[in-house]
């Protein structure tokens, strides 16, 4: 690319601008579109951050025109934006909303998408580079990405003047409910886009904290040395939900917790954790140590004492009585499909040998909270009488990933008063308070990450597989037992998985 | 809730201060920087609340200097503001007499503890920044060339008094603009060969913005004068034709590249407080300012 003069390292103020391109969108009738993709499409045009001509092109099963779709936008812009509502600026992006109707199996629908993109590059100056979102089930995915090829929509011109015209592809989780599916999947579209084409949303990565997670470890000298088996006594990583399964029972039921969030949210949120360091923060790099680390997981010898799963009963959750998992709507009364799942995971390298890492998640706890906890090992020897420091625990290091978002470090600190008494005690920082900016919406900066074309917030093919290799002897004992163990809905998860940390002598952190 | 101290003294206000967040039950922490703006009565209202809705990104201790009647004699009153709809705390000091030359003896006690200050001109404009006591305290000191009498002689006089970690609104107006430019030409591959700004007269914002360009690019850049709002127009000559950026109502603009349709950009101007926002994102010294404003008053620049 010729260098740029107006661009200079030192000037911060200016942003990172997407250039001129077409955002297609499958499945915009959705629920993460209304609530996620289209308010963040607003969010960052109102920051200024979409280029002049920036055009959107919504592809659904729906009578509609250009205005009910642009009518659409403009509601869940309203509704969920998170920037105020502009006039000048809902015009400038209303002026380049399509709508285009049809079926995924239908040919003239796709050739009419081809027609109205090209037509955008005429009128709007968008230069012939698509990004194609696909919000789909993922059974559609083969479907379209073979349209989007019979339609000629997947291959990118010739360069002209000097530019080479860019095709993407976004595609959000699942990526397969196995080894096998993940793999096929990626050679459906690896047979139309280029593997580096192909963006892999995980939504957890474009969170400010996880991204932080990076600063602390590698850019302060306080945590680095302690960051080892020599200090670690183990490391928590939960995710918790209180909502049920709501309307996903179709999606739900025979994925699972651990399918749904540990294959991907939680091992990602591990791999950052326990990684090396990047030789830098590009794509390559960063994609090769969270590989690395997650090569070396392994998983317990006996599966049945190293995992938990269960299933939410009725109960009542935050001061409201709620069904159990087998009387929710479209769940098979004998579905063996687990609502939480945990696993006891270790990591075979210098760094972290002997150190487990436990994994927790699930739906109807009492709280909706994800963290991370590095949990240290206590001192070996205090000078203080036993009874001076009852009430001193384990350090930790706890990073919310959500929500307040921030850092908790916990350690003991004496008692006011005569008497020498140590008591755990907080230091806190929280995000909204101590920051001067205001962090960008997940989506909204993994999307304009899409439509610059920078990759190091993706998952690479490789480290889903890796992620799958982790999991599926795990799914595969599962399958095997019987049913999930009953916990009530509000409790903070079934007997088996305390019991399992029971077993190392642990605890779970407090939901 | 609201304290009002009056003959008092700055040890008085600290206990006021903490006596207030005890009362509240709210933590020390929870303040990112310290705001100093130096305003008068007439322009106190308008700083204060600007800095409170930059307060909502920013959450700061805002300590407004208000200078009174010289001639009287020496003293101190507050006004502390805690909770009042915007987090961290503001407190508007009013120095009567002499005190009003040792308004930095105020203020340093005031400040919070291991957090960045910011000193910030509302109304006048000093010559050197970094040479007066409120400045010198602050690591990133704000002005505004644009409410001078004489925007042009203002920079010159900014240009001939900088230090790192001066900077002045005049130039945070640029940025929508400078964006929306180097975003062109990351897409532009015609050599440039010159162009113009053209705004209403006498504005600071659009000298520096010729000054830029025509620094970065290596192109003479004229500046032409319009009616405004603001600046209405950039043009950069290519080649293929003329690339222009068109807004001739503060609000929407619209861009014209040769070959290409005409688009429209929402380039609204923006009010203070976001101006403001915008400034406290950063706290080290904008060099590329340095550099532009060196340029816009004709010294040569030495790195």
């Amino acid at each position: 690319m010729m260098h740029n003069p107006l661009r200079d390292p030192r000037d911060r103020r200016i942003p990172r601008l997407a250039g001129p391109c077409v955002l297609v969108l499958f499945g915009v009738t959705g629920d993460l579109a209304s609530k996620k993709l289209l308010p963040a499409i607003y969010d960052l045009a109102n920051r200024g951050l979409l280029p002049p001509g920036f055009s959107m092109v919504g592809f659904a099963r729906r009578d509609w025109a250009d205005e009910d779709f642009a009518q659409l936008t403009h509601d869940a812009i309203k509704a969920h934006a998170r920037t105020p509502f502009r006039e000048d600026v809902w015009y400038q992006l209303c002026e380049g909303i399509r709508f285009v109707p049809g079926e995924f199996a239908d040919d003239e629908a796709f050739d009419l998408l081809a027609q109205t993109v090209k037509q955008l590059d005429a009128e709007r100056g968008t230069g012939g580079n698509y990004a194609f979102y696909l919000s789909i089930p993922p059974k559609a995915f083969p479907q379209v990405v073979q349209q989007l090829k019979r339609s000629g929509l997947s291959t990118p011109p010739e360069a002209a003047g000097g530019v080479q015209p860019w095709r993407r592809v976004v595609i959000e989780k699942p990526f397969g409910h196995d080894l096998a599916s993940a793999q096929e999947l990626n050679a459906m579209l690896d047979a139309v886009f280029p593997p580096s084409a192909v963006f892999r949303i995980d939504h957890y990565l474009g969170k400010e904290t996880v991204q932080n997670l990076l600063a602390v470890r590698f850019a302060n000298t306080l945590f680095e040395p302690i960051w080892n088996r020599r200090y670690v006594d183990h490391v928590q990583i939960t995710m918790a939900e209180d909502i049920g399964i709501g309307g996903r029972a179709g999606y739900y039921d025979g994925i699972g917790a651990a399918r749904d969030v540990i294959q991907n949210h939680l091992l990602q949120l591990m791999a950052l954790t326990a990684m090396e360091e990047p030789l830098s923060f590009a794509a390559e790099g960063l994609r090769a140590e969270k590989e690395k680390v997650l090569a070396a997981v392994t998983i317990p010898d006996d599966l049945a004492t190293g995992t938990a799963r269960g299933q939410y009963s009725a109960g009542w959750q935050g001061g409201i009585p709620v069904v159990g998992y087998l009387e929710e709507q479209g769940i098979p009364a004998d579905s063996t499909t687990e609502t939480y799942a945990a696993v006891r995971l270790t990591i075979d390298n210098r760094r972290w040998a002997g150190v487990p890492f436990y994994l927790r998640t699930g739906k109807r706890l009492p709280t909706r909270m994800t963290e991370i906890a590095v949990l240290f090992q206590r001192a070996p020897h205090l000078p203080f009488d036993a009874t001076e420091t009852e009430e001193l625990g384990q350090n930790a290091l706890v990073i919310r990933v959500q929500p307040d978002e921030g850092v908790t470090l916990r350690f003991g600190s004496k008692v006011p008063g005569s008497a020498m008494e140590v008591r755990d005690v907080n230091m806190d920082f929280a995000y909204g308070e101590s920051f001067t900016e205001s962090s960008p919406e997940a989506y909204e900066r993994l999307l304009l990450d899409v439509l610059i074309g920078d990759p190091p917030l993706f998952p690479r093919q490789e480290e889903v597989e890796l992620s799958w290799t982790i999991l599926d002897p795990i799914e595969d004992f599962w399958s095997t037992c019987a049913k999930p163990d009953q916990y009530a809905a509000g409790s903070s998860g079934p007997r088996s998985a305390d019991e399992l940390l029971a077993r190392d002598g642990r605890s779970w952190r407090r939901l | 809730m609201l304290t009002d101290l009056t003959d008092t003294t700055a040890a008085d206000i600290r206990a006021a201060l903490r006596h207030t967040r005890d009362q509240m039950g709210a933590p020390a922490t929870g303040v990112v920087l310290n705001l100093i703006i130096k305003t008068d009565e007439s322009g106190q209202h308008d700083a204060v609340r600007a800095a409170g809705q930059a307060g909502r990104e920013h959450p700061c201790r805002v300590l407004a200097v208000i200078s009174r009647d010289p001639r009287a004699t020496s003293r101190l009153d507050a006004e502390i503001r805690t909770g009042e709809g915007t987090p961290g705390q503001t407190v508007l000091l009013r120095l009567y007499g002499p005190m009003g030359e040792h308004a930095d003896s105020v203020v340093m006690p005031l400040l919070v503890p291991d957090t960045p200050v910011v000193t910030w001109w509302h109304g006048s404009l000093p010559a050197i920044p970094s040479a007066l006591p409120l400045g010198a305290l602050a690591q990133r000191r704000i002005t505004d060339a644009a409410r001078a009498q004489a925007p042009p002689e203002a920079l010159a006089a900014l240009a001939a008094g900088y230090r790192p970690g001066d900077t002045d609104l005049s130039w945070t107006r640029a940025t929508p603009w400078r964006s929306l430019l180097a975003a062109t030409l990351d897409q532009v591959t015609d050599e440039i060969t010159g162009g113009t700004v053209s705004a209403e007269e006498q504005n600071p914002t659009a000298d520096l913005l010729a000054a830029w360009l025509s620094q970065r690019m290596g192109v003479p850049i004229g500046r032409e004068d319009s009616g405004g709002p603001g600046i209405t127009d950039v043009k950069l000559t290519t080649s293929a034709g003329d690339i222009t950026i068109d807004r001739p109502d503060g609000r929407v603009a619209t861009f014209s590249r040769p070959g290409q349709p005409d688009r429209h950009v929402a380039l609204h101007r923006r009010d203070i407080a976001e101006l403001l926002a915008e400034e406290l994102r950063r706290l080290d010294p904008d060099e590329v300012y340095g550099e532009t404003l060196a340029a816009a008053a004709g010294i040569p620049v030495t790195s």
